[in-house]
């Protein structure tokens, strides 16, 4: 199931902008072996992810930052250790917790003991019970549903090391070198050929396990015929001290498997987001990426499906709301490898008080990729005219027997509408609130009614802030 | 307190650089249905908006009491939240946003009150038969797709959920069918017998079969040039409203 050694080449995270080659600046990234070791030792690896965690660290070295995107010259990237440093203090106190994240738990109604858990202070949040509830009832299944920790030290070992990150190669990009040296937390599923599982898998319960929220992983193995859906995320902003986040996800799709991977995310507004999320789907299999993307200063996310098998399907529902201070550069990739294939991408992104949003994918279709389809549909709205919105779409159609679509709108919030809805009683900000909410709805449909719930809270606490 | 519900004396209002309302006088008692008619650009909508709040219009001078309220000084939510309505002429379209749950939003900021599920519900039903609505009209967008006769259905159909004390009617029955008049009447009739106080803003008498008109007014280039009862709609109708710009 990793054979994929035909996609790799070019790199398949990469827009760089080939004309601005000469203004990469390269950093001494304080980051040692040392470091590495202190890190794989705390972690009980086996003795290949030192390995592996010590290649990526000289192939982190070597890389120079991306340039095509919004600037992250904020980073301290002379100073790496300090985000990653295993033994650095998120945060010391609640008191030193900023007001504008105590306060959006506030609005958003996040219990107490809760909230100081997701601001990384308090004790982690007491959800064990209801996790292992969860495990039991996929357990029933023979679903593997763990922690990349127990994974990696357990009878999955083989199966993690088969896998992690044969899909987003160390040499990706920096932030994937630098993901791969320093990796911790995150989630390992394994569904068995032909299981189903009804509930959604929920990560949310393992967000405060040291170091997650910042380098997590997550391996996700759908095995032929499997159908899982993966939920991940809250709509608490997630803070940190360090702000960096450079997760990693790899979702492998079986033959005719299904999986649908869902993500709400929320990261405090000083959060660099520099994510990479890819999806591989053999013949017939299909990946489905429902994504809500709130927060951070500066964002990068693409998740990436490619369809390597015959008549593999990939389907991209994700919104963007980028606010004040905030540069959101987000889209998706399709690569169709396989025959018969095909995608279909739908972006909405909500650009307020000064903020930039920059929708980027890019759709490849390989000559091999005979009788595909691609549909790109991106929708923008503005609420004022500070705002800024992009949108850099790319094709690249290699044979002519595809089916491509392609539609972009930006607009920007009705005034007359405003006024309707006021007409009935309804205040400014509630009634663009709702807009808002409307225009995001080909996300929130798709979510279970408690995320779509949150997710709606979320827009509207963005739209009274700033 | 004023014997009048609405009481508007001299209004001039217009939007910037023109004034389109040119001192237009109007008193609506409450409990009555009045009817507003004019030539087209006459400034018919203009008023109902200008009423509402639509920050489109300025109001140079003038006033306008509602139930004691100096409306000038109130946003449009306000306006709302004190009883008044507008059937707009071209409602507007909110994708993703579903009609129940937009009303049930509406409700619960007119009331400052959570709205009771089990109760919503049914008078939703309720009202969905009394105006011949299919039901999964409510779960759809609202007003995405409607057609023209259906957009207005749904204006009524708000009406009659939200319980406003007042309601302007701006051209409601325009391009509808018969059937479909017989159901907005029906729809404006129930406002009417539970108290309901109207402006009715028409082109034509058939939206006025069966309800009872207390008094016309004529609005030709932003004044009101003519008022009289019930009959002067048939008048109207018979002659057109030439020769009534001189009076
Ligand atoms: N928002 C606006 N911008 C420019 N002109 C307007 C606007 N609203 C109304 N008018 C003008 O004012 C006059 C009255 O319009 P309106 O109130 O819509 O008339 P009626 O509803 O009686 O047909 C028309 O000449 C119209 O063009
Ligand atoms: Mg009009």
């Amino acid at each position: 199931m990793s054979d994929i050694k035909e996609v790799k080449e070019p790199s398949i995270y990469d827009f760089r902008d080939e004309e601005r080659d000469e203004d990469f600046y390269k950093v001494d990234a304080g980051l040692t072996e040392d470091i590495i070791r202190e890190i794989s030792k705390e972690k009980h690896d086996p003795e290949w992810m030192l390995e592996f965690r010590l290649n990526a660290l000289k192939v982190y070295k070597e890389m120079e930052i991306p340039d095509w995107g919004p600037p992250i010259d904020g980073l301290d990237l002379n100073n790496i250790v300090t985000y990653v440093k295993p033994k650095t203090k998120m945060v010391g106190s609640w008191d030193e917790v900023p007001a504008d994240i105590k306060n959006a738990f506030e609005k958003l109604g996040i219990p107490q003991a809760e909230r100081e858990a997701l601001a990384g202070v308090g004790a982690q949040y007491d959800s064990e019970i209801v996790y292992h509830n969860v495990k039991k009832e996929v357990e029933d299944q023979g679903v593997v549903y763990t922690d990349m920790e127990s994974a990696i030290t357990g009878k999955y070992e083989q199966m993690v090391k088969d896998h992690f990150m044969k899909l987003v190669p160390v040499n990706d990009h920096k932030f994937a070198a630098l993901h791969g040296a320093v990796w911790s937390g995150g989630s390992f599923v394994y569904a068995p050929p032909g299981a189903k599982v009804e509930i959604p898998l929920q990560s949310y319960f393992r967000l405060n396990a040291p170091g997650a929220g910042q380098f997590e992983h997550t391996l996700i193995i759908v095995d032929e015929g499997a159908d899982v859906h993966f939920i991940e995320g809250c709509s608490a902003p997630k803070y940190n001290i360090a702000n960096l986040h450079a997760g990693c996800v790899e979702l492998f799709v079986g033959k005719n498997a299904h999986l649908r991977y869902s993500t709400i995310e929320n990261w405090s507004k000083n959060m660099y987001n520099l994510n990479t999320k890819r999806a591989i789907c053999e013949e017939g299999g299909t990946i489905e990426w429902i994504s809500g993307s709130f927060g951070s200063h500066v964002s990068y996310l693409y998740p990436t499906s490619i369809l390597k098998g015959d008549h593999s399907h990939s389907e991209f529902t994700g919104v963007t709301f980028a606010g004040a201070t905030q540069n959101l550069d987000t889209g998706a990739k399709v690569i169709h490898i396989g025959k018969h294939t095909s995608s279909f991408i739908d972006t909405k992104s909500i650009t307020k008080g000064g903020g930039i949003n920059t929708y980027r994918s890019s759709v490849e279709i390989r000559p091999t990729a005979l009788y595909s389809k691609a549909s790109v549909n991106c929708g923008s709205l503005m609420i004022d005219s500070e705002s800024r919105s992009d949108t850099v779409p790319a094709m690249d159609i290699r044979t002519d027997t595809a089916d491509v679509g392609h539609e972009a709108k930006i607009g920007r919030i009705s005034d007359d509408a405003v006024f309707y809805m006021m007409s009935r009683g309804m205040s400014e900000a509630a009634a663009k609130a709702m807009i808002v909410s409307g225009f995001a709805s080909p996300v929130s449909k798709e979510l279970p009614l408690e995320y779509a719930a949150e997710m709606n809270n979320l827009i509207k606490l963005e739209m009274e802030t700033g | 307190m004023s014997e009048y519900i609405l009481d508007i004396k001299d209004l001039h209002a217009g939007i910037e650089g023109e004034e389109i309302l040119k001192g237009v006088d109007l008193r609506i008692a409450a409990g009555e249905t009045h009817v507003l008619m004019g030539p087209n650009g006459a400034g018919k909508s203009t008023l109902g908006n200008v009423i509402m709040g639509n920050p489109v219009y300025k109001v140079n001078s003038g006033s306008m009491i509602f139930d004691g309220k100096d409306l000038t000084e109130m946003s449009v939510d306000e306006r709302a939240k004190a009883g008044l309505f507008m059937s707009f002429q071209n409602p507007l379209e909110v994708p993703g946003l579903t009609m129940d749950n937009f009303i049930r939003s509406a409700l619960r900021e007119r009331t400052g009150k959570a709205i009771k599920i089990f109760q919503f519900k049914k008078k939703l039903e309720e009202t969905c038969s009394l105006l011949d609505m299919d039901e999964a009209y409510v779960q759809r967008d609202l007003n995405v797709g409607f057609s023209g006769g259906e957009k207005k259905k749904a204006e009524i159909f708000q009406l009659l959920m939200l319980e406003p004390k007042f309601a302007i009617l701006d051209e409601t029955d325009s391009g509808l069918d018969v059937d479909a008049v017989r159901i907005v009447s029906k729809g404006v009739d129930i406002f009417r017998k539970n108290g309901g106080t109207l402006l009715i803003i028409t082109h034509s008498t058939r939206i006025l079969e069966g309800l009872n008109v207390d008094a016309t007014h004529v609005i030709v280039d932003g004044k009101v040039v003519k008022e009289g009862g019930a009959e002067l709609v048939e008048t109207i109708n018979a002659g057109g409203f030439e020769g009534l710009k001189n009076e």
